[in-house]
């Protein structure tokens, strides 16, 4: 015991002091701390409404308060315009010995990128939480605690993932997030399809954070440090270090390329997404289409110097978020389940943000991340009102003409907004952050980067159409509507009455986050004009922040780095039809999506007989038979997967299964219990209640034994016994 | 190994005392394998304990040594309270059955 005393005495002696660096940062901004506190104090206070079998609202507007602080905060610090620094929560890991250390304190890393994300992260989730208090009705008093609980987890673990001052505290905040979108998804647990979607989410997630675990292990065995000030003082002093030709570096962007198609349901991994619909809408808005899903484009803004390092890493992730948004653009035209189609559009518009960051545009990405958020946050509450009004009906064929239903005209041309900036209308904020990233898949210089450009602006056609498909089915044309199946609570029952459905019109809470999201998305144009002191790109507020911050575009040390060569230099600049990109892109984008936009109202609002004899004339021909086919079964994706992937894993698990059932299980565990009892069953017939029998037994065996050894000895000894 | 016996038999020797434990022990061991009754079975017991208690004294006369009749003082207590407790058995088992027969107690066994 006093060796040990002793020998932890000298191995803290022996711990260098720490370095001035480290000693707790106080920036006096001592409220930084309460963004992060706020919903963690409201996770606990709706686990004790939970608890407490709470009848009441309470735990909605706990949540709502808690997040409404958190914005608040947050727009505190944006409007301090603190140069990047750290904020010591406490120390958390800090272990030092001779020769490195490992330090991750719970401490926050504040540059304007974490600023942009916390902006919508925390403003959403306030004012989805108001929307979802409305929306969960239904079930106050039995799971609206939980759902409520759910919500602030989820924040809590996003603004730790977000705001989070090393490696450790994002993979903190990744797994967090990852644990609180099955918890959500999954809230309906009674519903099979909502639990398999749930596993299905969190297991595909799973694959991704490896590569996360894996790229941290990387940076830290190279590195020796996980801090992101550290490793941004590294990589940017200028000099070009043999060290990152080792595959070791290059190693880590593919890592990280890994996580971020996990968790925002990229091209090999998308598939959880749409399934994730089965949860409730408003974590469909907040989960999957405003923040969750933004992580991995965070995460690559956020450990951009490390893709700059291994050019080709970027080329893939261009590569892969153009081929996502097409694939999921054309599953999405094809789809009847509103919800889902805005699924698909969450994964197409998360593949430009990808393709953006290939293509050395993170501020492109970044910007359609913050214009994303707002308008995908719209038309996912717009999908929520109207399930929630009809009885979870979500088939635009069966709703029609709903701008035209008394109390529907606020949901209606909310989504309309929410429509135009995502098909990329001229002056909405959707048009210009998907310009930023059209225009510079032109103007960087990469393998058939003109081929994805043109993809690209092929996609944005297809979005701009199916975008105005929904609109035009579900809210112009005839009034006209079929009720779905889901009767829950005694007020829709009361909307039968009579046999014909009253929809259920929003009220008060809804409609006022509807309003105030909807003007948040047509004002999130508004940052393009303002600001602007970053030379020859446009821009304005979104790219001064992102300029600002570890995710700029500047290649660390090297001048002659090939990924210098790529984007930057005047003379390399690309074309497009003989015009400068940037200023093509806005002309041809507007055409495509007015294109677009007039196909949908041709086939889905003027003539909508139209879209039936096309889609009749398409099946009726042998060589286009297979088209709208494939794409309302999702390209059999998921049938794809099955078949490679879980069918073999299965077999395996029923292999492994029988393998250890009868083999480790039957033959050795049990077979070695079961010895012994044969051998016993051998003697058994001994023990046969005769008193004398067992004397003779037992006398006639201490004889036997006393004969061997005597026999014994005298074999040992030669017979020499006297 | 085998016992010398001693030619003058005015002197008594270590064999003597051996082989009058060994009878002693056939004695009992014999009595138990053919007697039925309990109480008897259990004196026969006594009875070879009592043959292995002479050959610790005699071996312990034979060295001069005294732990053997320690032993033996230990032993016999041992015994004593062994007795008390076979009998208690004993008694308990007759009320059960109102016999001292052992085979009326055959069914106690396994195979």
């Amino acid at each position: 015991m006093i060796d040990v005393t002793l020998q932890l005495a000298r191995i803290v002696q022996a711990m260098p002091p720490v370095p001035a660096s480290e000693v707790l940062h106080v920036s006096g901004q001592w409220w930084i701390g309460f963004i992060l506190w706020c919903p963690l104090i409201s996770l606990v206070l709706c686990g004790l409404c939970a608890a407490c079998r709470v009848k009441s609202k309470l735990p909605a507007w706990i949540t709502v308060f808690s997040l409404a602080i958190s914005f608040v905060l947050t727009l505190l610090l944006a409007f301090m315009d603190t140069p990047p620094e750290r904020v010591e929560l406490f120390k958390w890991i800090n272990v030092h010995w001779d020769g490195g250390s490992f330090v991750a304190n719970f401490a926050f890393y504040i540059d304007s990128l974490t600023i942009l994300w916390m902006s919508f992260v925390t403003g959403l989730g306030a004012l989805i939480a108001l929307y979802a208090s409305e929306y969960m009705e239904p079930d106050v008093g039995r799971g609206y605690a939980r759902f409520f609980a759910g919500i602030s987890a989820f924040l809590f673990a996003m603004i730790c993932l977000v705001m989070g001052d090393n490696l450790l505290m994002l993979y903190l905040g990744w797994e967090g997030v990852g644990f609180a979108s099955y918890w959500l998804i999954g809230y309906y647990y009674q519903k099979p399809e909502a639990v398999a979607a749930a596993k299905k989410a969190f297991i595909v997630n799973r694959i991704g954070d490896l590569g996360l675990a894996l790229a941290i292990y990387l940076i830290w065995s190279t590195f020796g440090t996980i801090q992101y000030n550290e490793l941004i003082t590294v990589l940017d002093a200028g000099t070009y270090l043999p060290v990152y030709e080792n595959w070791s570096v290059q190693a880590i962007p593919y890592l990280l390329m890994l996580a971020a198609f996990g968790k925002s349901a990229q091209l090999p991994l998308y598939v959880w997404l749409p399934d994730a619909m089965e949860g409730p809408t408003p974590v469909s808005a907040l989960i999957h289409a405003a923040t969750m899903v933004t992580a991995g484009v965070y995460l690559i803004a956020r450990m951009y110097p490390f893709f700059l390092l291994a050019p080709e890493s970027l080329h893939v992730v261009a590569w892969v978020g153009g081929l996502t948004a097409l694939l999921a653009a054309t599953i999405g035209m094809a789809q009847y389940d509103i919800k889902r189609i805005f699924a698909y559009s969450t994964i197409s518009q998360l593949g430009y943000m990808f393709l953006g960051l290939g293509v050395l545009t993170t501020y492109g990405a970044a910007y359609h991340v913050f214009t994303h958020a707002f308008f995908k946050a719209v038309l996912f509450l717009t999908c929520g009102a109207i399930m929630h009004g009809f009885a979870g009906q979500l088939d635009l064929r069966k709703i029609s003409g709903l701008r035209r239903m008394k109390g529907w005209r606020i949901v209606s041309w909310t989504m309309f907004i929410g429509c135009l900036c995502l098909a990329g209308f001229p002056l909405t904020s959707g048009y210009f952050s998907k310009d930023a990233i059209l225009a510079e898949a032109f103007v960087s210089q990469g393998p058939g980067f003109e081929v994805l450009g043109w993809m690209a602006i092929f996609t944005a056609f297809l979005t701009a159409y199916y975008t105005f498909r929904v609109w035009c089915r579900v809210c112009a044309g005839e009034v006209r509507c079929e009720p779905g199946d889901e009767h829950h609570g005694d007020d829709h029952d009361a909307g039968t009455h009579g046999g014909e459905f009253h929809p259920h019109a929003p009220r008060f809470a809804i409609n006022i986050v509807l309003l105030l999201i909807a003007a948040g998305a047509l004002l999130a144009a508004v940052p393009y004009f303002m600001g602007n002191e970053v030379e020859h790109v446009a821009g304005g507020w979104v790219a001064d922040m992102v300029h600002d911050s570890t995710a700029a575009e500047g290649v660390p040390g090297h001048p002659e780095h090939p990924a210098s060569a790529l984007h930057g230099a005047e003379a390399h600049h690309g074309s497009i039809l003989g015009m400068d990109p940037h200023v093509a892109m806005y002309w041809i984008s507007a055409c495509v999506g007015g294109l677009g936009l007039l196909l949908a109202f041709w086939l889905h609002l003027w003539r909508r007989q139209d879209a039936d004899r096309l889609r009749s004339w398409l099946l009726s021909r042998f060589w286009t038979r297979w088209l709208p086919v494939a794409m309302e079964n999702k390209w059999y994706v998921d049938e794809v997967y099955h078949a490679f992937i879980r069918a073999p894993l299965w077999l395996f698990g029923h292999i492994f299964y029988a393998i250890d059932r009868y083999i480790i299980d039957g033959l050795f565990v049990d077979g070695t219990a079961r010895l012994p009892r044969l051998l016993a069953r051998c003697f058994q017939p001994l023990q046969n209640g005769m008193l004398q029998s067992y004397a003779v037994t037992m006398a006639g065996g201490a004889v036997l034994i006393a004969l061997l050894m005597l026999l014994m000895l005298q074999f040992f000894t030669g017979g020499a016994v006297s | 190994m085998t016992f010398q016996i001693a030619s003058e038999f005015t002197q008594v020797s270590l064999a003597h005392f051996i082989i009058f434990s060994a009878l002693l022990f056939v004695v009992g061991l014999v009595g138990f394998f053919t007697r039925r009754n309990l109480i008897v079975m259990f004196l026969c017991t006594e009875l070879m304990f009592q043959a292995a208690l002479v050959a610790f004294v005699a071996f312990g006369r034979y060295w001069f040594n005294y732990s053997g009749q320690v032993f033996v003082i230990f032993i016999l207590t041992v015994a004593a309270a062994e007795a008390a407790l076979a009998l208690a058995l004993v008694v308990l088992l007759h009320r059960r059955r109102g016999s001292l027969n052992a085979d009326d107690w055959k069914e106690l066994h396994e195979g």
